[in-house]
């Protein structure tokens, strides 16, 4: 099998066929990562470029490493040091890298369907990274791969994301990535976090963390900015941590088996008490880990990999 | 593209010129004429003598006139008016002149447009204006000026309004922003009443709409785009409303995009409050499902709204709360538009598709009648703005549009007269075409 599209834009409209598909063949390179030659000859001889435009650490490094186990060429390019700065359009940039004859671009960028631009005006393959608040597909199937990892099965499974899901693209891959494989998924945020008409997307909406808490399985933190206090939507930090920590009294309310995941970076003591985010039931390292190995898989399966990794 | 029949103009009547010693320059016969004013919707002729309509009437007798029209089977209408356009002169003559915006114009049937004055410089002093009809002159149809309402638009001090109508706007206006400042809308509205000039608002609080790049609902929750919420107009929609009660002014609410918004103008109709409101074609055509391919051609301001607010419009269209079609014409760059969703300027341009949306979207799917919809962008906009034009009537400017009700065409924006080409209709499918645009008796354009 096959992926049907050549780019990864997004986890919206894609089908639990292709998500397992890519799933299963992140469970391989898993494997092939926990071996003491961690790199394969698969993407030998194809460039890949990595378009920054906003700061990463995690994601950036972890689409490098993926790379550069899967034998890729790679170039690294961020907003910083490129003609951008000299009032260069982004399409003249991607075009001119794209001239010096690349196969693939990962791209990151604030604005929401910067990728899909990309398609439009270029050949290659493209990965998305994270664009504005609309989806980071990688982080998505990340999740869904270390809760898969934990449950063996994402179906019927509860699972509450916490924080602003206004500006999240991760809240945004998670539900569409979740709700395709059979989750029960929840939201819960301060009202002015919650974007209009959220419901409509099939998830339940809580601004009461308390109710929201109880029976889940998967509990997922979002990271808070100190933008959204300045942009007048929180009052304060010290309010959201009081009314939506994710702290250990709160974990009373769910499963016994219950697991704590975030994309990071870690506000700690703000959206999470370091002794949950280090608890047993953290899983926020897996997730970092299992990055890689989904990262390969969707690397392989776009540049024309079928289900099995020779 | 064209399925009908080109318009058959033959040649000059020379000798009858010589036998008789009254005839006309420009007979146009056998159409169906509609005079939305008059309410007439019948076959008749018109007659034009130096650039003014002489007679209308069926006539059995023969026909004398330097130039003759045969317009059977086609539509015959007084010259459209948009009272709304961005012609960009001074300041962007890269995306639109004067010239070239009145070549997009009579392309598109309009004989007058309102040129708005976010121009750089605007037009706040009677210079600019000057300016504006001195290029005017080279222009393919009428030019009206609007003017700015306050000083280089910064919604503080007011323009000197009296020299602006002494240079000849038609109307005043912020457009493309709001006036903030709700004491200077309020000493606006009660200065320009002396002059009985039409005040021009662009609703939208500019807190509210903040970053906003498209209509905040669903789509932009998906899309994790930041919202224009429609309370943004809404609330100054409200607050304008208030303001002309109070100061017994007119006020003419720009692009009504928004359920809420004509909601609250037809319950102020009904209080008898002066004011009036226009709606775009891409309004009551496009929702903001289109933005789901981020195409930057449908980014404008206000933004697309939801299939309910689309079938709001459209009941007000067909109720009268609103008054006239205009197309909020707004030329952009190639290279401007060809960005980042976030970082493409608002706007479309609108000349040349206006009328086959109205009749596509509104007279064949039975929302209008064809005199209704002709109203709003004819005898409407000319009473709101006190201009001698909209009219199929004697002794008024033969400015007149000739359309093929049945022709279907494919919208090209590479083929637009306009020097624009930031439209979302491309490859749309529409009925209604210009056969004819004629101003002050001469014709401007053929299709």
């Amino acid at each position: 099998m096959k992926l049907k599209s050549k780019h990864l834009l997004g986890l919206e409209g894609m089908s639990r066929k292709e998500i397992n598909l890519i799933l299963d063949t992140a469970e391989t390179f898993k494997e092939i990562l926990s071996r003491p030659i961690r790199v394969v000859p698969t993407l030998r001889g194809v460039t890949v470029v990595n378009l920054f435009y906003e700061p990463s650490t995690r994601t950036r490094i972890s689409f490098e490493l993926a790379e550069k186990r899967l034998s890729a060429e790679v170039v690294n390019f961020s907003a910083a040091i490129s003609s951008s700065r000299k009032g260069e359009t982004l399409k003249d940039t991607v075009r001119n890298i794209e001239a010096m004859k690349t196969d693939m671009v990962v791209v990151r960028h604030q604005a929401s369907g910067v990728p899909y631009f990309l398609t439009q005006c270029l050949d290659s393959s493209i990965i998305n990274a994270g664009d504005g608040a609309h989806e980071h597909p990688t982080q998505g199937l990340l999740d869904l791969f270390t809760i898969r990892e934990k449950y063996k099965n994402v179906k019927g499974l509860k699972v509450v994301i916490v924080g602003d899901i206004k500006y999240s693209r991760v809240a945004r891959s998670d539900m569409w990535g979740l709700s395709i494989m059979g989750a029960d998924v929840s939201l819960c945020g301060p009202s002015t976090l919650l974007p209009v008409e959220i419901d409509k997307m099939g998830v339940k909406v809580y601004s009461d963390l308390n109710k929201a808490l109880v029976g889940a399985d998967v509990v997922i933190v979002l990271r808070i900015q100190l933008e959204r206090q300045k942009g007048g939507l929180l009052p304060s930090l010290r309010e959201y941590t009081n009314k939506f920590g994710i702290t250990k009294d709160r974990l009373k309310r769910l499963n016994e088996n219950f697991t704590i995941m975030h994309p990071g970076p870690i506000n700690r003591g703000v959206e999470i008490t370091p002794e949950v985010a280090d608890g047993p039931h953290s899983v926020i390292l897996d997730q970092v880990t299992n990055g890689v190995a989904i990262r390969m898989a969707v690397l392989y399966l776009l540049s024309g990999g079928e289900g099995k990794v020779e | 593209m064209n399925n009908s029949e080109k318009l058959k103009i033959p040649s000059p009547a020379g000798e009858e010129k010589k036998k008789s010693g009254s005839y006309f320059d420009l007979a146009i016969i056998g159409g169906r004429v509609i005079d939305p004013e008059t309410k007439m919707d019948r076959m008749a002729d018109i007659f034009i003598r130096d650039g003014v309509i002489i007679k209308v009437e069926k006539t059995k007798d023969k026909i004398k006139a330097r130039k003759t029209i045969d317009a059977k089977g086609k539509i015959v209408v007084p010259g459209l008016i948009d009272m709304h356009t961005h012609l960009r002169e001074p300041g962007r003559e890269d995306e639109e002149t004067i010239y070239t915006g009145s070549c997009a114009a009579v392309a598109g049937g309009f004989t007058s447009i309102c040129c708005m004055p976010n121009t750089q410089p605007p037009i706040d002093n009677q210079e600019t204006v000057k300016f504006v009809y001195q290029k005017a002159k080279d222009a393919k149809c009428k030019i009206y000026c609007v003017g700015c309402i306050t000083k280089g638009q910064k919604g503080e001090e007011l323009t000197e309004i009296y020299d602006l109508v002494r240079a000849g706007v038609v109307a005043i206006s912020d457009d493309g922003l709001s006036i903030a400042n709700s004491q200077v809308l309020r000493n606006a509205l009660e200065y320009s009443r002396m002059f009985d000039l039409p005040v021009i608002s662009h609703c939208e609080d500019l807190n509210l709409s903040a970053c906003g790049v498209m209509h905040e609902g669903f789509v932009s929750t998906t899309l994790g785009m930041c919202g224009i919420p429609s309370i943004a107009e809404e609330t100054i929609v409200a607050r304008d409303i208030k303001l002309a009660e109070f100061t017994k002014a007119r006020i003419h609410i720009a692009h009504v995009s928004t359920e809420g918004s004509v909601d609250l103008i037809r319950q102020a109709k009904k209080r008898g409050i002066k004011v009036t409101c226009e709606a775009t074609p891409h309004h009551f055509t496009l929702t903001d499902q289109i933005i789901r391919t981020f195409d930057t051609n449908a980014k404008v301001n206000p933004p697309l709204r939801t299939k309910r607010d689309v079938e709001a419009i459209k009941r007000e269209l067909s109720d009268g709360t609103i008054d006239c079609i205009a197309t909020d014409h707004a030329p952009h760059s190639i290279e401007e538009k060809e960005v980042e969703f976030d970082a493409a300027p608002f706007g479309m341009v609108g000349l040349e598709t206006a009328l086959g949306l109205v009749v596509t979207e509104l007279i064949n799917k039975k929302v209008l009648s064809w005199a209704q919809a002709i109203a709003k962008m004819t005898v409407n906009p000319a009473r709101i703005l006190n201009l001698k034009a909209g009219r199929i009537k004697k002794n008024f400017p033969a400015d007149i549009t000739i359309i093929d009700p049945k022709a279907s065409w494919i919208a090209d924006p590479t083929k637009f007269q306009s020097k624009s080409k930031n439209s979302p209709f491309g490859g749309r499918k529409l009925r209604g075409k210009v056969c004819c645009t004629i101003v002050d008796g001469k014709v401007v354009y053929e299709g």
